[in-house]
Formats: structure tokens, sequence, C-alpha cells
């Protein structure tokens, strides 16, 4: 396959979401470069990806918790990507998260603090180029705090709101910043639970959302993937706070 | 847990496995264990004695070698997606089933057959070398040079020799993703197989067989020839993509259809529509696009909810040449008469195949779907008193009911292949229900 001389950054590989997003990327002739905390399992996605579509694909071994090796990182990454997507999360255990600090830290930090710090700064270097599309997949967990689940959904909050304001701040700059919220996805996390068909996306149905907003330029800078969810978190957000708390959803 | 034809059913733990690197502790671990690709073996073959392992999550490709257009894979990768990434690249799989929902693994451990059978073998032919792991967790490389006993065992062992990890196969290069197909029309059974005969040249070549015709025009059948289209064949036809993606739609079934609607009367309907548009086409060579011409089911997703609830079962034989005539019409006879419809049976020319338990050996195989009743179990068994009398067996990817005494009959490797089970441990670890059942 001739590659377009594009390439893509996809932070968090070895992710179902990650994994079916850096193969569209590719199989449209991009390069990629796939970054993941375990190595040889991002390996493993890496050989996969170049065996099934004949792109360039490099490995960087990167954990989203090691914030004080991002500017290395960011610094090392050539070329510059044009697009970075950053599906890296946590689900972590509610329960667990209640009783000890470290795991609701744990949470809090996968999905907040590393990829807006990441992102923060590879929108850094996507203004001085004057160019990029920066893409962060966030949760409608984060549309509203539930009692099910709200450490994942505040870190999630976090992110939207990261997301929104670099997005504010780099409007007109030649770079453009995506919030995607996938809703449930049928992936490894999930395979056992019983989710609901018309609210459930596959990987791939995720991967080509992204890539036709990020590069069809098509859908607004927040994304819903399947657009029922849109509505229906409306009404979740419209509910009043003393009615809400007093229902299990 | 239950195969692709939905009988049997049996309790089976099913265990997923998401990495290579875990297989081995998986496996060493327990006993009555066998291996699941996607299901689509019909019967037990991939349903374990006491667990079952997933092997779906294996589903990476490792790397492919345009030099000589060798292809390695996890052993869950699905053909599916092995044709998406590379009929677009000019490469087919060297040996495709009817349908490409089957993963490499699968077809390995079933040896599949295609329709070029006659000329290039099974699917086993093609494979270089795999990774197995055994009982006892150890990984083997194994290939015709490297534990070849091993090698031979496995191809078309159905999952009874230890678990594929990994497999390097050859594909074949392609100039285009069209087929350029022939029909043959045959009034009857002897016509068919002469056909059949005579386009041993061919690439491709199948019959289907209208199973509801009787008397003369017993076994009146389509034959379909193919080859891949060339380019300057291409050329000829304006406005054919020469790597076309995609040719149809595909709906699936979302509920089971009563047992009622597969009549008689619905089954020759259908058949005589079908015979006749086929026989339209008849002479004229066309271009068909190769999901059509190689997964025409695959089309309708879920099409075993045909058969209703209750499921059903499909009975697939080979017999050697000599007596093919006699016996396969002895065989469509009762069919015909016992009234039992099957939408089609399909015909087609064997070569021999190299794994011991591997189900091709020269000659003609005939397979045909029919509803679970009672009365059918006593049918088939009267079937297969022909076809062992003939010399003939039964293929296993497909069976749910067969005695274990016309699988002795029918395989005359079974005793090679007990001891290795027996050499290398597999015997107390790996045990499907098909394996129970057939005593292996
Ligand atoms: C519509 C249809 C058409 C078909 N047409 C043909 C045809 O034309 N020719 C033909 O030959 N067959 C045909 N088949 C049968 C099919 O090709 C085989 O049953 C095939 O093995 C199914 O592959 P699977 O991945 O679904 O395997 P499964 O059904 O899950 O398993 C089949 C066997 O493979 C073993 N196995 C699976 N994965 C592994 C592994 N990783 N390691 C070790 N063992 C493993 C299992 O233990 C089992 O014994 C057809 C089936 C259908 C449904």
């Amino acid at each position: 396959m001739k590659g377009i001389g594009k390439t893509l950054l996809l932070i968090g590989a070895t992710s179902d979401i990650g994994r079916a997003t850096a193969l569209i990327y590719a199989e449209a002739g991009w390069d990629v470069l796939l970054a993941g905390r375990n190595r040889s399992a991002v390996q493993r996605e890496a050989d996969d990806i170049s065996a099934r579509t004949g792109a360039n694909v490099l490995v960087h071994e990167l954990d989203i918790l090691t914030t004080s090796r991002f500017e290395d990182f960011v610094g090392v990454v050539s070329p510059l990507p044009d697009t970075a997507v950053c599906v890296v999360g946590e689900l972590g255990e509610q329960s667990r998260a209640e009783r000890e600090l470290e795991h609701a830290a744990m949470i809090m930090r996968t999905n907040f603090e590393g990829p807006a710090l990441l992102l923060g700064l590879l929108a850094e270097s996507f203004a001085a180029r004057g160019s990029g599309t920066i893409v962060g997949i966030s949760s409608v967990a984060g549309d509203r705090g539930r009692a099910s689940n709200y450490v994942y959904g505040a870190a999630k909050a976090g992110l939207t709101a990261f997301l929104s304001g670099l997005r504010n701040r780099l409007s007109g700059s030649g770079v453009r910043v995506l919030t995607v919220k996938p809703g449930f996805v049928r992936t490894r996390m999930t395979n056992a639970m019983k989710l609901p068909p018309l609210l459930t996306a596959e990987p791939r149905e995720v991967a080509q959302r992204i890539f036709a907003v990020a590069e069809g330029g098509r859908g607004g800078d927040v994304v819903y993937v399947r657009p029922i969810w849109r509505p229906l978190m409306t009404v979740i957000r419209s509910i009043p706070e003393p009615i809400f708390k007093r229902l299990r959803l | 847990m239950e195969g692709w034809g939905r009988y049997p059913r049996h309790e089976s733990q099913a265990i997923d496995c998401w990495l290579p690197a875990a297989l081995a502790g998986t496996v060493a671990s327990r006993t009555g264990l066998i291996g699941r690709g996607n299901g689509r073996s019909y019967g037990d073959a991939a349903i374990g004695e006491h667990s079952t392992l997933m092997c779906r999550g294996l589903s990476r490709m490792r790397r492919f070698d345009p030099a000589n257009a060798t292809l390695t894979v996890e052993a869950g990768v699905m053909l599916s997606d092995i044709l998406r990434s590379f009929v677009p690249r000019g490469y087919f799989p060297p040996v495709v089933p009817g349908t490409k929902f089957v993963t490499v693994g699968g077809m390995i451990a079933s040896d599949v057959h295609g329709k070029n059978h006659h000329r290039d073998g099974g699917f086993g032919d093609h494979v270089i070398e795999f990774k197995l792991v055994g009982a006892g967790g150890e990984v083997l490389t194994c290939s015709r040079t490297h534990n070849p006993e091993l090698f031979f065992a496995t191809v078309g062992g159905m999952g009874m020799t230890g678990i594929v990890e990994e497999a390097t196969f050859r594909l074949r290069p392609i100039e285009s993703g069209w087929i350029a197909q022939e029909t043959i029309v045959a009034e009857n059974l002897g016509e068919a197989l002469k056909a059949l005969q005579q386009t041993e040249d061919a690439t491709y070549s199948v019959a289907w067989i209208d199973t509801l015709s009787q008397g003369a025009s017993l076994g009146r059948s389509l034959i379909f020839a193919g080859e891949h289209a060339t380019l300057d064949q291409l050329a000829g036809m304006p406005g054919a993509d020469r790597f076309a993606a995609k040719n149809a739609g595909r709906f699936s079934l979302p509920f089971d259809l009563p047992q009622w609607l597969l009549n008689k009367t619905s089954v020759a309907a259908f058949n005589e529509l079908y015979f006749r548009a086929g026989a339209r086409k008849a002479a004229k060579s066309s271009l068909v696009h190769w999901d059509r011409y190689f997964f025409p089911l695959d089309g309708i997703l879920e099409w075993n909810r045909l058969y209703g609830r209750r499921g059903f079962l499909q009975h697939q034989c080979v017999v050697p040449a000599e007596d093919a005539l006699p016996v396969l019409s002895g065989i469509l006879d009762r069919f015909a008469r016992s009234g039992k419809g099957s939408f089609l049976a399909v015909l087609k020319k064997l070569g021999g195949g190299n794994g011991l338990l591997s189900f091709p050996s020269p000659g003609y195989t005939l397979a045909l779907d029919l509803p679970v009743t009672q009365e059918v179990f006593r049918l088939l068994d009267e079937i297969d008193e022909l076809v062992v009398k003939a010399g003939g067996r039964l293929y296993l990817a497909k069976d749910a009911r067969q005695s274990r005494q016309t699988f002795e009959a029918g395989y005359s490797r079974l005793a090679a292949f007990k001891e290795l089970r027996k050499v290398t441990g597999a015997d107390r670890h790996f045990n499907s229900r098909l394996a129970k059942r057939l005593g292996i």
C-alpha cells in the first residue's frame, strides 16, 4: 500500500478502541505511531496492523501515569504527528475507590491527569506548527456524576472540560480539538456484561466515527458515537439535583 | 454450548483467551479441554468435554512476507479478515471453505477443502509451519521437517493434539477479485460426475444438486467451474473494479423460523427456480465477485436459524471414484424418497488428504443438510452403511451423530493418531464431545 505521508499518534494502542482506530488510519494509508505501556503488547498490535495493511507502524513505550516522561516523549516523537488520538482510560472499581485512596487516585490520574497533560503538551507543538488534530476520548459518564461510577465520571468530566478549554484557546490557530464520547462499547472489558444493543457500539464503529470526524471534518467538536446519546444525556443532565440524588441510574 | 447445526447441545465451560502468552498456563492446568475457533463446525467437534478454550481473541496477524507471499497469523484470525486485507493487495487464500467466518485454527484442525481440492489439496497442504501448545503447556514448532508426526496429526486432527497458537501459510497471487465462471447443466448424476471429471483442469469446480428430483433426473445438477479472472478478461467488463471490495448487502435472520416453512413444496419451488436461473446462464462464461462465488450463504448471517430451534444435521461423505455412481445414486435416491428437504446438496471431486485424520480422500464428496427429526437419524444410519460398504467416510467437522463403527471403518490411520495422542499426553488433556463420542 502506498502511504499518503501523514502520521497518526495513537496513545493507548492495546485497547480495543485504540487498535481499531489505528487500523482504520493505516487502511487509509497513514503511517502510525503506537504508544502504550507494555512494549511487547504494543508490538503485537503494530505487527498486526502492518501485516494487515502494509503500513509503516512504529512503537513507543509510554505509561500515562509517568507524567515526568511526557516532555521527553513529545520531544522525540518524530515526525510530529498530524493527528493524535488518546484512548487511554481505566474504569476501575467504584466501590474499591470509595475505600482505597490509591485506587481512586489511579482512576483519576489515568483518566484525567495523564491524558490532559499529554494532549496539552502535544497541542503546544501542534500550535507552534500551526496545524494538527487532537482527539481525546472522554465519556458520557462525565456528563453527570452517578453513584455507580462517579470517581471515573469525575475524571472524565475533568478531561471533557480540559479539552473544551483547549479547543476554546486554540480556536483559529489551525489546531482542532475533538472530544469523543463513545457510550457503551463492545470490548474485552464489557465482554461479559449485558449491554443495551441500541446504545452499544462496536470498536470499529467508534474508530470509523473518529476517523470521519477528525479527517473528514464532519460532525462537530463534541461527538457522541451513537447519536441517541446526545438527547439522552441532555435529559439526564437536566434532571434537578433534588430528584436526581434519589434516582438509581 | 452448540455447533453451527445447533445439535447436539452440551454443557462446557467457556474460557476466554486474549493473549498467546497466556495459552501455556491455561492449557497445562486443565483436562477435558478443546480449542474453539468461530464454532462453524456443525456438531460437537468444538465443544470441550469439560471446558472450551475460545481462541477468537488470538486475532492478530503477525507478519506478511511479500517476497514469497507467506502470511503468519495467530490461530484465531478469521478468514474474512484475511480476505479483507489481502484481496485488495492481489492475494487470495490457497484454500477456502464455503463460509468465510472460520478461523485459521479451525481450518487447520479440519484440514478444510475448497472447490480446488482436486488440484491444490486441502488447507493443510499450504501450511508451512505452526506453533502448537501441547498438554504440558509446551510450545512446539511443527512443520514437515520439524515434529512431522505432530504436524500431520494436527492437520485434520480436530483439535485433539493441542492448541494451535499461530500458523504460517502461503497465499496465491491473483490478478483480480473476480472469478470467471462457467456453468454446465447436468441432467442426472452420471452426467454430473462426468462434468466434474471434465472440469478437473479448472482451478475451482463444484456441483449443486437438486435433491428432490427423482428417477431419470436423479442428481440433476449445475456444475460451476471457475478461475481467478485475469486483467484481460476484466478488460471486457467495463466498470468492473479490479479488486471490488464488496458486492452485496447482507442481513441476518433475527428469529427462528417454524419448521413447517421448510417443507417439500417450498424447497422444490426454490430448487426449480434456482436451476432455471442457472440453466439460463449456462454455457456463457460470466464474471462473478469472489464473495458471491465462494461464500453464497454468508450473505444471510445466521442462516442456521432457518431450521428452527431443534437444529439440523449436515451429512458429508466421500466415496471412492470407482463406485461413486451407484453408491451416490443410492444415497440420493433414499434422500429423495424420504422427502426430507435439503435446499441443495453439494457434490465435488476430492484428491487425497495428508493429515492422519484428514477427511479428503480420492473420490467424490456429497454434502447435504437435514433438519433434526427422529426419522432422520434412522435414515442417516442406513446411508452410513452404504458409505462404509463403499469404503467411504464422514467429515468430522460436520458430524454430530455417526457411530463409532462407521468412524472406525472410515479412518484407516486412526491407530497411529491414537498412539500419538497417548505418547504426547494429549489424550489426557484434549477431549471434545466428539472425541468422547467416537472413542478417540
Ligand atoms: C456454511 C458452511 C460451509 C462450509 N463449507 C465447508 C467446505 O466447503 N469445506 C470444508 O472443509 N469445510 C466446510 N465447512 C466446515 C468448516 O470449514 C469447519 O468446520 C471449520 O473448521 C470451522 O472453523 P471454526 O474456526 O469455526 O472452527 P470451530 O468450529 O470452532 O472448530 C473446528 C475444529 O477446530 C478445532 N480448533 C479450532 N481452533 C483451534 C486451535 N486454535 N487449535 C486447535 N484446534 C482448533 C476445534 O477443536 C474443532 O475440532 C463449512 C461450514 C459452514 C458453516
